[in-house]
């Protein structure tokens, strides 16, 4: 193959018009339109409907179910319980790696924990099917639950997250408090959060003899496809996922949860397709959860308000079965140069379902407390919170000593600050009020969030015709994967973006990866751009090796794909197009396969994280502790930006994430019987538009030329972080009272 | 005990036959195809369900479909004529007012029919109507500009057209 270097060199996209541009989105006729089809939207031919009957104790043995009852309703068709259930070849509680979770497919009558499923009941309708529920009537023996953070006895997980030391030390930390001028400790508690997607999971399954079809919303499709295989011990490729729109994920559609293979089972069983939709209130138990935390924080600052040593202690909580150990206090380690920091998490084993991935797993209700108790060490010194966090700004990575692959830091402190009107902010908590006579308070956080990849794969196609076709089983959650994708794809390929059909959002495509970790435009854009150099090589290589080609013996020059041409790189006006190329060479089209990956030697060298700066104003009522968030700024650094409308959205979710951190949202366990008494979106609140003032946001712009050849981080959670303690401080700088239990609600401010 | 239903759907006659506990959202997802109004709760608490019942904004999930008979129902399929977007999906659709977009058919429900009882809103009455939709996504600020731009340039439209009529009138 001659000398030429497109796949590694991406200057084939200098002149590439799709990305950075602020396209709309593909996928928003079908959904202004309501033509979007969601998996609860499909109604295949003979379609039979499943509704699960969940345990309402968190700890026992189921010890009667009526299924008489149930069978004898109208249009009830079967019930399927631990005796009916079809066998499976894979065993629903084999744990062979942490990434695959223990899963409720009715293998026994032990209940495990308040809203796992206990049988199912399929039946010509919907409404049939939930009467049948109904009907079943469990009786339980039932065992007193383990239900808060103090109900179980503590112990240090091996490992947190998807695989972090649960424990790291770096420095000595109590000689840096020894030694500091000021120290706080402080303890902060964040209470369980459920994901709550508005689509909630919903599965249609159809079984051709030992083929299966399904529609159902997963962030990672040929993960779930694997773990299908296991369980009903088919080949992968057997199993056909269809999954073209997610309502939302912020991972509990991650990985494949107990209900939805229920819903495969139930067609296996009665040989017919069968759709199941959860309710809402069957959110709160079998799809996962945020655990629980309380933290606490010590931390030492010298005479200049320079940290000498900070230590983020998390407690948590797994299921008494599974283990997902949110990891917490690892929000302290690349974040504030301190020459001492240690971050150390201790869980307890709780009557729950396993707790899961939730949008900024670890770094939310680790940043929460971070930036808080940061802003607690601020005024101990008297500082400016700004300032003092200027002052402990991590040039490298302070638990390593690596240099970051970028950090545009300090540009999103000065332009958010400006913007926000910052240096008109008196030091004094209390002194600001509004012509109302509320307190007005302003708060900043800082955003972080590591900018990860995964493993994807990509085809790409140049046709004669002048086209492409790219291909990859990716997954639109919202972010705008259809859109975004498709402009990398169109500049991989060096095509307009009309000529490129992008094909997505279906497990017969190559392997996507995971939807998650605010990686998947990183690792799928990869991808896509290493198919594309892949293919664009192919012709390449036609062209330089034929001397009729005006590219003919361009070798180690090598060429640009641009407009459905190659150029001679170091002579733009020899150029010859895709269909001349392949015409000549009595080719219908050239194709090829690209990967993405994180390149392992840089990861070792250098820290990759995305960096923000967020400030807050909040108005609260002396009188009556209503507090409201009146604006919001944020200001990001994320790498290439792909599309900045999708991102603007994307940022705009997390901070209003925030917000709902901060202020609203939290489930509340009831202790006797493990249930949450808020399962439903009147008592679990999320805010509304009218919660909320308009937000500001700031593209900081930042060239990262390690993370990959694209130089993209993910901005799918930073929002979160930075934000739940920007409106914390806020609230201490109007009332001059820090609450340090989130939600921060009212009568925890009075009180 | 099922029912026979007579009722009006996007102007088209339809009859259908349910169960007397059906809801009116079952019905038109299940029975007529019309799966652009979407169950986000099922219980009231988050539009995404969002119809309109004789010129209401209601919630079909708490609807029964035996409630439309004789009634005029109007579904996000029939916001567009044709292939003529109504200005509201067309600015969702410009500005990117959507990200998952599963709550996006309630949330163009809800906002037309604010604009016809109110064509010129206030954020602040765009933000209090719009309270009853809710976007986990969150693409909220999005949205509320999509509607009032969108009111903005439905109000210059009539303007004009006004102006129109009434030089059209004065000429004759
Ligand atoms: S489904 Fe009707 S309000 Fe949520
Ligand atoms: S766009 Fe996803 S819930 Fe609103």
């Amino acid at each position: 193959m001659p000398e030429i270097t497109l796949t590694q060199d991406p200057v084939h996209l200098r002149h590439g018009s799709n990305i950075g541009r602020p396209l709309t989105r593909r996928d928003g006729l079908l959904k202004v339109t309501g033509a979007a089809r969601y998996a609860a939207d499909n109604n295949p031919k003979g379609l039979l409907h499943a509704v699960v009957a969940v345990s309402t104790v968190a700890r026992g043995r189921v010890v009667a179910l009526d299924v008489e009852a149930a069978m004898a309703h109208p249009g009830v068709v079967e019930v399927m319980t631990p005796a009916n259930r079809p066998a499976l070849a894979g065993d629903p509680d084999a744990k062979p790696n942490p990434l695959v979770f223990r899963l409720d497919l009715l293998q026994s009558d032990r209940v495990r924990y308040a809203g796992q499923p206990i049988a199912l009941v399929v039946a010509e309708t919907l409404e049939a099917a939930t009467e049948g529920a109904v009907l079943l009537a469990p009786r339980y023996e039932s065992e007193p639950p383990a239900v808060g953070l103090d109900d179980g006895e503590r112990f240090v997980p091996t490992a947190v997250g998807p695989g972090a030391p649960a424990e790291l030390r770096h420095g000595d930390v109590e000689a840096g408090l020894a030694a500091a001028a000021q120290a706080i400790e402080a303890t902060y508690e964040t209470p369980p959060q459920y994901h709550n997607p508005m689509e909630p999971h919903a599965v249609v399954a159809r079984w051709d003899g030992d083929r299966l079809t399904l529609d159902t919303p997963s962030q990672a499709m040929a993960m779930a496809r694997l773990r299908l295989a296991a369980l009903f011990g088919i080949p992968p490729e057997n199993i056909l996922i269809r999954s073209p729109f997610l309502g939302g994920g912020f991972g509990c559609k991650g990985l494949l949860s107990g209900p939805q293979v229920l819903g495969v089972m139930a067609a296996r069983l009665v040989g017919r397709p069968v759709k199941l939709a959860l309710t809402r209130a069957q959110l709160y138990g079998p799809v996962g959860h945020r655990s629980p935390t309380r933290q606490r924080l010590r931390l030492g600052a010298d005479g200049e308000g320079r940290l000498t040593a900070l230590e983020h202690h998390t407690l948590m909580s797994s299921s008494r079965f599974d283990e997902f150990f949110e990891p917490a206090s690892n929000a302290s380690h690349a974040l504030y140069a301190s020459p001492a920091i240690a971050t150390l998490h201790e869980a307890v084993r709780l009557d729950c379902g396993t707790p899961m991935f939730m949008r900024a797993p670890g770094e939310a209700p680790g940043s929460a407390a971070l930036e808080s108790a940061v802003d607690e060490m601020a005024e101990a010194c008297g500082l400016d919170p700004l300032e003092f966090r200027l002052r402990n700004y991590a040039e490298v990575e302070p638990t390593t000593g690596r240099p970051f692959s970028s950090k545009a830091l300090r540009e999103c402190y000065a332009r958010g600050a400006e913007r926000f009107g910052w240096e008109r902010r008196p030091l004094a908590p209390r002194s600001l009020r509004d012509e109302h006579g509320l307190l007005v308070g302003w708060g900043v956080g800082t955003a972080i969030f590591p900018a990860l990849m995964f493993e994807a794969e990509a085809r790409a196609v140049i046709r004669r015709d002048g086209g492409g076709t790219v291909e990859i089983g990716a997954c639109d959650m919202g972010q705008g994967a259809w859109t975004a994708l498709a402009q990398i794809a169109a500049d991989a390929v060096g095509l307009d973006g009309e000529r490129v059909e992008f094909r997505s959002g279906s497990s017969d495509l190559p392997d996507g990866g995971i939807a998650g970790g605010s990686a998947h435009t990183a690792t799928a854009g990869s991808a896509i751009h290493s198919a594309g150099a892949a293919v664009v090589a192919r012709l390449a290589e036609l062209a330089m090796a034929d001397e009729r080609s005006p590219l003919f013996g361009a070798g180690n020059a090598g060429v640009v794909a641009r407009d459905g041409r190659l150029h001679r790189r170091d002579d733009e006006s020899r150029s010859e197009g895709y269909a001349e190329i392949l015409e000549r060479a009595g080719l219908a089209e050239v194709e090829a396969r690209g990967k993405g990956a994180m390149d392992a030697a840089a990861q070792q060298r250098y820290a990759m994280q995305a960096h923000g700066a967020v400030f807050a104003e909040v108005k609260v009522d002396p009188d009556l502790g209503q507090v409201r968030v009146t604006r919001l700024v944020g200001a990001f650094a994320a790498g290439r930006i792909i599309n900045p409308r999708m991102v603007v959205s994307q940022y705009y979710g997390g901070m209003i994430w925030g917000v709902s951190f901060a202020l609203h949202e939290q489930a509340v366990m009831d202790r006797r019987s493990g249930r949450p008494m808020n399962a439903d979106l009147a008592g679990y609140h999320i805010p509304v538009n009218a919660d909320l003032p308009a937000l500001e946001t700031i593209l900081v712009e930042e060239e990262d030329p390690h993370v990959n050849a694209l130089g993209i981080k993910g901005v799918g959670e930073i929002g979160i972080t930075g934000t739940v303690g920007a409106i914390a401080n806020a609230v201490w700088h109007a009332t001059g009272v820090r609450v340090r239990q989130f939600p921060i609600t009212l009568d925890r401010l009075l009180g | 005990m099922t029912v026979t239903v007579t009722t009006t759907i996007n102007g088209d006659a339809e009859e259908f036959v349910c169960e007397a506990d059906e809801t009116l959202l079952d019905v038109l997802r299940d029975h007529l195809g019309l799966t652009g109004s979407k169950e986000g709760c099922a219980t009231g608490d988050c539009g995404a369900c969002s119809v309109m019942l004789d010129g209401r904004l209601v919630c079909s999930c708490l609807v029964l479909a035996a409630e439309a008979e004789g009634r005029q129902v109007e579904t996000i399929e029939g916001m567009a004529r044709g292939r003529e977007l109504h200005p509201l999906q067309q600015k969702f659709l410009d500005a990117a007012a959507l990200q998952c977009g599963i709550c996006t058919p309630g949330f163009l429900v809800a906002a037309k029919a604010l604009l016809e009882r109110n064509p010129d809103p206030s954020e602040t009455e765009v933000r209090y109507w719009l309270a009853g939709n809710l976007c986990r996504c969150t693409g909220y600020d999005k949205i509320v500009r999509a509607v009032l731009e969108t009111a903005a340039d439905m109000k210059s439209a009539d303007m004009k057209s006004a102006g129109m009529k009434s030089a059209g009138m004065r000429s004759a």
